[in-house]
């Protein structure tokens, strides 16, 4: 579980983050969802460490965050950002294979080879571990990508638009994967902007916008088309079709 | 796989050797291995620190064309000798005990080094910036080591002529000693680090996200490249392109990210180069002091292939 107190954090001399109060519940898959600049991704890269936070604190299960050794961390808490450019010449598995680094210290034990495979699996590109990144599609990129965050196996997953570039089936295999996780006990958080994908996966909705949190709770609530209209400022119509919540924007 | 890549380079380098050990060797042999042992000894070094330095600083800026000495090192280093003659005169530059020399240069070019580097790894990442960065701080330098040419006796300006090219022929075996300890030191606790670089490859996100507290670790890094450099240049002076030359063969040849072959391989290709190419000039041709210039006439034409046919991003 992660605890945010009034944290802030800016960009350069723009204030991003103005005063977050916020609970990511473990067991439970949160969606952070919001306008462009709302400061998701600038949150998801405070949680984790990317980016310098200026004040208020974060509690991850109780142990002050900036308290916790960078390596200690890298084994409880594991972050994907958007837009991830790896400039080095690697494959598939290799980079996957970073992912076991916070245990292995690089030397990849028969173990960890397993857990690689096996992360590669769940993203469907087991047929692709030998390829190397630069020959490989962006989605396919990004579901390596994935790879490596799944294969570093924390109790703390981030994924800041993990759906970018990802076609519709491995959109819809990417989110049973970290709703899987999320069940396995763990913190799943993940950036979404199709808020029929958060309301169909999310246990948990946490909205913001202008650096400040918006509404937070459980789907129903917060996926109301009054509260979305809100947020993002544009009429939104929501629909329940096949025992699914569809939102759309009119 | 890696001793597929390290063993034919280390024969490569042990008959490049034995050829500059023996090629047209006469007299004494006791004495003519000696004294080519020396110079060998030298060639190596130097290869070494400046192939090992390039791969490590490129590794933590994340560029595969720009290295210490294109991000004007060369330059510092002439301001440094053209300034040492100029405020000692040319007599206390030469009466000057070599030992201190050495030591005084190392010193300064570290410190330079360090805030030279810390200045380039602020805009790491950007790659237009550091180009930029690099070339404006070495006009500074040449501009302000040209001031001081010209304001300078001829007879001095002259001493300063021979120590703008990288002398090969001419090291001292004091210097060598410390420079090979130093070195070794250096190269050790790089090797030591391979794994961390490995991880820095992947960028400054990716290296935290696994527990890699990059800031201090590239600030480390930068420390014994900056060691590494210094070294080399006090003890031959400024190759520029020779870094880049061996760093892009040694990307090319390995195919592979993991420094702990990077490395060796890099130190090994750029020792083979330097010795296989200073045996043809010195032993086959008979020619003298071409062999930096030739090296970096090759090194300079890679800079501009590697610019031309760097994908847009």
């Amino acid at each position: 579980m992660i605890q945010i107190e009034s944290l802030t954090a800016s960009l350069g001399d723009a204030p991003i983050l103005n005063g977050i109060d916020a609970v990511l519940p473990r067991g439970a898959l949160t969606a952070l969802v919001g306008p462009n600049g709302a400061g998701k991704s600038t949150l998801l890269s405070v949680l984790g460490r990317l980016t310098p936070m200026t004040g208020g604190s974060v509690r991850l299960d109780g142990a002050d965050l900036a308290q916790i050794p960078s390596r200690d961390l890298a084994r409880r808490l594991s972050v994907l950002r958007q837009d991830t450019v790896i400039a080095t010449r690697l494959t598939v598995e290799d980079l996957a294979g970073f992912g076991r680094y916070p245990h292995s210290q690089g030397r990849l034990t028969p173990e960890d080879r397993d857990i690689v495979r096996r992360c590669l699996a769940l993203v469907d590109l087991e047929p692709l571990a030998g390829r190397h990144l630069d020959t490989l599609s962006g989605g396919q990129r990004q579901r390596a990508l994935i790879a490596m965050a799944l294969a570093q196996q924390t109790e703390v997953l981030l994924l800041d638009e993990p759906l970018n570039n990802l076609d519709l089936a491995h959109a819809r295999r990417v989110m049973n994967v970290a709703a899987e996780e999320a069940r396995a006990g763990k913190t799943v958080v993940v950036v979404l902007h199709d808020l029929t994908i958060a309301a169909r996966f999310a246990d948990h909705v946490v909205a913001m916008k202008d650096g400040r949190i918006h509404d937070a709770g459980p789907p129903p609530e917060v996926m109301s088309a009054a509260s979305l209209g809100a947020l993002y400022e544009c009429k939104v119509e929501v629909h329940e079709i096949g025992g699914h919540r569809v939102v759309m924007p009119i | 796989m890696a001793t597929r890549l390290l063993l034919p380079a280390l024969l490569a380098y042990l008959v490049a050797a034995a050829l500059f050990l023996t090629w047209g060797a006469r007299g004494d042999w006791g004495f003519v291995l000696a004294f080519r042992g020396e110079k060998l000894a030298a060639l190596t070094l130097v290869a070494a620190a400046v192939a090992i330095s390039t791969i490590v600083f490129q590794t933590i800026t994340a560029n595969r064309i720009l290295t210490p000495s294109i991000m004007g090192f060369d330059a510092l280093y002439l301001l440094i000798q053209t300034g040492l003659v100029f405020a000692l005169s040319g007599v206390g530059a030469v009466s000057l005990d070599p030992l201190v020399k050495f030591g005084a240069e190392t010193a300064l070019m570290l410190a330079a080094a360090l805030a030279l580097f810390s200045i380039v790894l602020r805009g790491a990442g950007d790659l237009n910036r550091m180009v930029l960065t690099g070339i404006i701080i070495g006009v500074v330098f040449r501009s302000v080591t040209g001031l001081m040419n010209r304001m300078m006796d001829p007879s001095e300006f002259t001493m300063i002529q021979s120590a703008t090219f990288a002398r090969f022929n001419a090291v001292d075996t004091r210097l060598l000693w410390i420079a090979a300890l130093v070195t070794l030191a250096a190269a050790a606790a790089l090797m030591a680090r391979a794994r961390e670089l490995d991880v820095l490859s992947l960028g400054r996100d990716a290296a935290i996200n696994l527990g890699v507290d990059h800031d201090r670790a590239a600030k480390r890094l930068l420390l014994l490249v900056s060691l590494l450099v210094s070294v080399s240049t006090a003890l031959v002076g400024p190759v520029v392109f020779f870094g880049l030359l061996v760093s892009a063969l040694t990307h090319r040849i390995a195919g592979t990210f993991r420094h702990d072959v990077l490395l060796p391989l890099s130190a090994l290709l750029a020792a083979v180069i330097l010795v296989a190419s200073q045996t043809l000039f010195e032993r086959v041709l008979g020619l003298q002091t071409s062999v930096s210039v030739v090296i970096e006439a090759l090194g300079g034409i890679v800079f501009i292939y590697l610019i031309l046919k760097r994908p847009v991003r």
